[in-house]
């Protein structure tokens, strides 16, 4: 054995020599039988090491539990990074389109209630005049792409005056006025599909009473200077004709 | 990513883990706590730097503050560590370790000193280099010689008796 071999024989083993002292020291094991000796007896003891040192494995709980640890920690992580913007750009969303809404009803209505004072402004307000709803509905055959029912009147104080052509985002609807008293009021009603989606609703909108609803593709406005009261039961009667 | 890092390490931390602690309950704490404080700690790990050294870092310094850990390092060393490598001694034929012998191995091993028992199984068992030990264990390269060099010859040593007291059984 050389010494200056022998104590390298561990570092040799490790696989830290070198590459110069790695080709020293096996061009020494081929001439040194005691070195060689020392090498297998030391390979041997570092193998049984290795063996006797994969002892211990892990539970199946506890991978389990670091695994949703690790899961529970990193998901916040990307989440909280991540939620901020989209919770932000939702909320700005929900904001806009509130105001969309708010925006698009208020221009619904402030168009329906200029055709409403143009109407009644005009000096022939409808194109077809009759108290009898068996006239003035089959005046609109032809004329617009649906058809409706109107509510026999005879038992209340609502008079039927006569319908018109209404346009609203260019497209064509029906235009009826009725009168209570002294007041006229209009109901409009176009297809649902012309209109923005929008729901409509009962309410003030600059000093006229109105309602809305929407039935079988169709949207209904009722809008006058009536009060609320009266918009609402005609608004009834209509809705009745249509069951 | 740090999942993709640190789960392929489980098994073998946690076995270096329970070598340390000798305790399986211990071991189970000290490898939940060392992946909790890797978790949170991981923005200060250098991509492209050793994962498997700095999570054994942490594994081993936390073991180190435990009640177990003070215990066990505070024991010792027989060994000025300045001093050179010992040089090898014969290994006689008589250390052979077969699988009946692995117990006895098992046991010489748990009976080396905690800064022995490391540089024994990360270098033997966890296949680190040396220069990863010395990153694991915060030594300078030639301590993690020395101390290879001074576990085997103890680990031989202690083999040596047992297998003569046996024999003369």
């Amino acid at each position: 054995m050389t010494d200056a071999f022998s104590i390298k024989i561990e570092t040799y083993l490790d696989g830290e020599l070198n590459a110069e002292e790695m080709r020293a020291m096996d061009t020494h094991l081929r001439q040194c039988s005691s070195c060689s000796a020392d090498v297998l007896a030391q390979l041997q003891m570092k193998r049984a090491n290795k063996m006797a040192g994969l002892r211990y494995s892990p539970s199946p709980a506890l991978r389990s539990k670091i695994r949703e640890e690790i899961l529970r920690d990193t998901s916040p992580s990307w989440q909280r990074w991540l939620a901020i913007p989209v919770l932000a750009v939702l909320l700005i969303g929900c904001g806009l389109y509130a105001l969309q809404i708010h925006r698009s009803r208020n221009q619904l209505y402030s168009e329906l209630i200029d055709l409403h004072v143009a109407t009644l402004a005009s000096a022939n307000p409808v194109d077809v005049v009759s108290t009898d709803r068996h006239t003035v509905k089959p005046w609109f055959q032809g004329k617009i792409p649906f058809t409706f029912s109107l509510p026999e009147l005879a038992n209340s104080d609502f008079t039927l005056i006569g319908g018109r052509i209404a346009y609203l985002g260019q497209e064509p609807g029906a235009q009826l006025i009725y009168q209570i008293r002294k007041h006229q009021i209009s109901v409009f009603i176009f297809q649902d599909k012309a209109l923005s989606n929008v729901a409509a609703m009962p309410g003030k909108k600059f000093s006229f009473s109105t309602d809305g609803w929407s039935s079988d593709g169709l949207r209904y406005f009722v809008i006058g200077d009536a009060s609320g009261d009266d918009i609402q039961r005609l608004a009834q009667l209509l809705k009745s004709a249509q069951s | 990513m740090f999942a993709e890092l640190a789960m392929p390490l489980f098994d073998q931390l946690y076995n270096f883990a329970h070598w340390l602690t000798q305790d399986r309950s211990e071991a189970e704490d000290l490898v939940q706590e060392t992946y909790s404080k890797a978790l949170r700690g991981f923005s200060s790990f250098q991509a492209g730097t050793n994962f498997r050294a700095w999570i054994y870092r942490i594994l081993r310094n936390t073991f180190l503050t435990s009640r177990t850990g003070l215990r066990a390092a505070n024991t010792p060393l027989e060994l000025d560590e300045a001093t050179e490598a010992l040089a090898m001694t014969e290994t006689p034929e008589s250390i052979f370790i077969d699988h009946t012998n692995q117990k006895l191995l098992r046991d010489a091993i748990d009976a080396l000193p905690l800064h022995y028992r490391e540089v024994l199984l990360l270098c033997d068992v966890e296949d680190m280099s040396y220069k990863e030990i010395a990153e694991t264990v915060g030594i300078p390269l030639g301590t993690v010689m020395s101390r290879l060099a001074r576990a085997r010859g103890e680990l031989r040593k202690a083999l040596q008796g047992k297998l003569a007291r046996r024999s003369n059984d």
